[in-house]
């Protein structure tokens, strides 16, 4: 089995989707001689040709709504939108077109659409390319949102969306693009969109994350006391989410840590909140937490690493729900 | 009935010190005067500097993404001189490759680097400064020019302010003219009639994307012409016919409230970004032949020839400019670290008291913004139970 990177990984589901179903083309920025800003996409159009990866004009409504008519008419689009910041342009084609096809139409035409997006902080990048707009997407009814956060995943995650008969938002956490690698294995193989990972099992207390924020919880779980067992959850997919692992979690634990980079009010953290508060409360021992970015705009990169919740800050939260 | 031409358009292509340093008497008459013209060479030599020391900066980590301007300074230097002699506070909507057109408006020099350095404050531009910060979203600020010059426009006829000779210009890639903001922007212009230019810096690439994979069409500024708008091209190499266009696209909009596009025909000599290797995309021999048409070389070789200039005078240039930018250098990194409340404070006029909160805790944990939270007192530092 070979150590891959998240961007490694990405890279090999596409060629193996792109090699086993000619339905499946690519479209998007820069995706194919440069093979995309990050390089996600090297190689494929040498490969597989100027016709099933293709170099578009620079326009994301122009790219959303042509991927839907793509999908209409019986193919398997992967739209790749540069940076998070960039899905403004597509927004309504994406939520007003791609998310409603289904439902407008009774079920007649459907949309197996992916848009591969880049996402968060921590790479000291310009404005509009570091935030975490998740939530927005999770709250359009019609889509699905999955975020890996390791390079296995991230494989068996985008193969689940390629072939899912429903548009899917996948967004790539960029700062972990590069960070650590793992090994992936070479066949084909899924993750099912909807099932959450138990990273760490844990009795008392229960930590919920997604993206790249999965690592910060790692290394802030490394630096707790002995005695402390924590479970940690990641999400991968943020809609529709798995309930079930976290309610089973919380019920085990009686105490809850969210963290996630997306600012506070409205964050996924709240709909989170929210369920087990429904769902757990006579189990609950401590009010859940949550660690989150702020309700501000997304700060320029000297301030970034102030706004991203790190192993510290989520640490404390922790140590605060856990002493409660 | 025969056929008859619907309609039929012609647009011009001016040029007027071509990259052999021939200059057109005739189209050149009554362009820049011969110290306008020295200024201009003055100021792009400088900018051509700062580019160098912002890209090193950037290797040597102490910048962020940078977008060098290398090969496009005159396009930014015959417009934003235009504006700056003939419609001085007009509206500059930028994007990042006409840095000199807003350093001859007015903005300070070290914003640049600021803004790539992560600073917000780059972007704080000084009172009476009419310039917009550098836009990151691709065509989508040229609506933001046509709203601008809309209020132009509102203003003198409804609440009769003297406009003077204001104008908007903003300034815009060939990549962004497949936005569907910039035809929206376009049309707003041309349909409500109002006092813009719309600045179209085509440098043939889009980061890796041609302009042969950009459009269909053969030129950027036909585009405009179909929403109704007078449109030209001109050489973006060349100072003295991107000031012409200029000038007479502020005109255009103070005589006639009548909006003009400019195709500015340029290329990027630089990657797109420090962030980008344009190695990998684009054929050495295209890059070479368009060194030969680099905007100082031909400028200087002018200036040579009217005996304007000399190596002396090079020499001195080179110093101050050296001098110059190392100063800017320092007052950009000079500059005291932004403090956290800095991430909330501009958030609105009045902030909301949940972002009070969270600025005065910086926890965002629940608990650690509401430490009064009955019980918290007694239990909290019980360890972990
Ligand atoms: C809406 C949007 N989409 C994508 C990007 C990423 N991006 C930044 S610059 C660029 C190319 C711009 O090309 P062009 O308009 O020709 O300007 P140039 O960089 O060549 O001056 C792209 C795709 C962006 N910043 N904004
Ligand atoms: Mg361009």
């Amino acid at each position: 089995m070979a150590e891959l990177t998240l961007v490694q990984a990405i890279n090999l589901a596409l060629t193996q989707e792109m090699e086993s179903d000619e339905r499946v083309l690519i479209l998007g920025e820069d995706v194919g001689k440069n093979g995309g800003v990050f390089r996600v996409t090297e190689g494929l159009q040498q490969r597989f040709g100027e016709d099933r990866v293709v170099d578009t004009p620079l326009a994301e409504s122009g790219i959303m709504g042509s991927a839907i008519g793509l999908a209409m008419g019986g193919l398997r689009p992967i739209a790749e939108i540069q940076f998070e910041g960039f899905l403004g342009p597509a927004y309504d084609q994406l939520t007003n077109h791609a998310a409603r096809y289904r439902t407008r139409s009774r079920g007649a035409v459907t949309i197996p659409l992916t848009v591969r997006v880049p996402v968060g902080g921590g790479i000291h990048a310009p404005e509009l390319h570091s935030d975490s707009p998740e939530v927005i997407y999770a709250h359009t009814p019609g889509l699905k949102v999955v975020m890996p956060s390791n390079p296995y995943d991230a494989k068996g995650l985008l193969i689940s969306a390629i072939r899912d008969p429903d548009p899917v938002v996948y967004f790539e956490p960029k700062r972990i693009y590069r960070a650590f690698r793992q090994e992936v294995p070479e066949d084909e193989y899924t993750v099912e969109i909807g099932k959450a990972r138990i990273v760490e099992e844990g009795s008392d207390l229960t930590l919920i994350t997604w993206g790249a924020t999965t690592l910060q919880c790692i290394e802030a779980m490394d630096n707790l006391p002995e005695d402390l067992s924590v479970e940690l959850i990641d999400l991968r997919t943020i809609y529709p989410y798995d309930l079930d692992t976290i309610v089973e979690s919380v019920n085990k634990t009686g105490r809850c840590v969210i963290a996630c980079e997306a600012p506070k009010t409205g964050s996924m953290a709240a709909e989170i909140a929210t369920a087990i508060q429904e769902h757990c409360f006579l189990r609950l021992q401590a009010p859940i937490q949550r660690v989150t970015g702020f309700d501000t705009v997304m700060p320029y990169y000297k301030l970034e690493m102030q706004y991203l919740p790190d192993a510290k800050r989520i640490g404390e939260g922790v140590m605060a729900c856990a002493g409660y | 009935m025969p056929k008859r031409i619907a309609y039929k358009i012609e647009i011009e292509s001016i040029s007027i010190l071509d990259e052999h340093a021939n200059f057109d008497e005739s189209l050149g008459a009554g362009t820049l005067r011969d110290d306008e013209a020295v200024f201009l060479y003055e100021q792009m030599t400088i900018v051509r500097h700062y580019d160098e020391i912002a890209f090193k900066l950037q290797r040597s980590g102490r910048m962020g993404t940078y977008p060098q301007n290398k090969g496009q300074e005159a396009a930014a230097a015959g417009a934003g001189f235009a504006i700056k002699k003939h419609a001085p506070g007009s509206w500059l909507v930028p994007c990042y490759r006409e840095n000199l057109a807003l350093f001859l408006n007015g903005l300070p020099m070290e914003k640049i680097l600021l803004h790539w350095m992560g600073d917000e404050r780059g972007n704080q531009i000084p009172d009476g400064v009419n310039i917009l910060p550098i836009s990151i979203p691709i065509g989508t600020h040229p609506l933001h020019a046509s709203g601008l010059a809309w209020s132009l426009k509102y203003r003198e006829r409804v609440m009769k302010e003297a406009r003077d000779n204001s104008v908007v210009i903003s300034f815009f890639g060939d990549g962004a003219s497949s936005e569907g903001d910039v035809h929206e922007a376009m049309n707003f212009a041309s349909a409500l009639k109002l006092p813009a230019i719309f600045l179209c810096q085509n440098n043939r690439w889009a980061i890796s994307v041609p302009i042969s994979k950009q459009m269909g069409s053969e030129t950027v500024v036909q585009k405009a012409c179909a929403y109704g708008m007078h449109g030209v091209q001109a050489d973006g190499n060349d100072i003295f016919a991107m000031y012409k266009v200029t000038r007479d696209a502020i005109e255009r909009a103070s005589n006639d409230m009548k909006p003009t596009f400019i195709e500015a025909v340029t290329y990027r000599l630089g990657d797109h970004t420090t962030a980008d290797d344009a190695r990998r995309y684009r054929d050495p021999k295209e890059v070479e032949a368009w060194f030969n048409k680099d905007p100082l070389i031909r400028t200087r070789k002018y200036l040579e020839k009217k005996n304007l200039w000399s190596a002396d005078k090079q020499t001195a240039l080179e110093a101050k400019a050296k001098e110059m930018v190392s100063q800017i250098v320092k007052n950009a990194e000079g500059i005291a670290k932004p403090t956290s409340d800095d991430i909330f404070d501009y958030t609105f006029a009045t902030l909301p008291d949940e972002i009070i909160r969270q600025r005065d805790t910086m926890h965002t944990h629940s608990l650690g913004q509401n430490p009064s939270q009955e019980t918290l007192n007694a239990h909290t530092h019980a360890g972990a139970r």
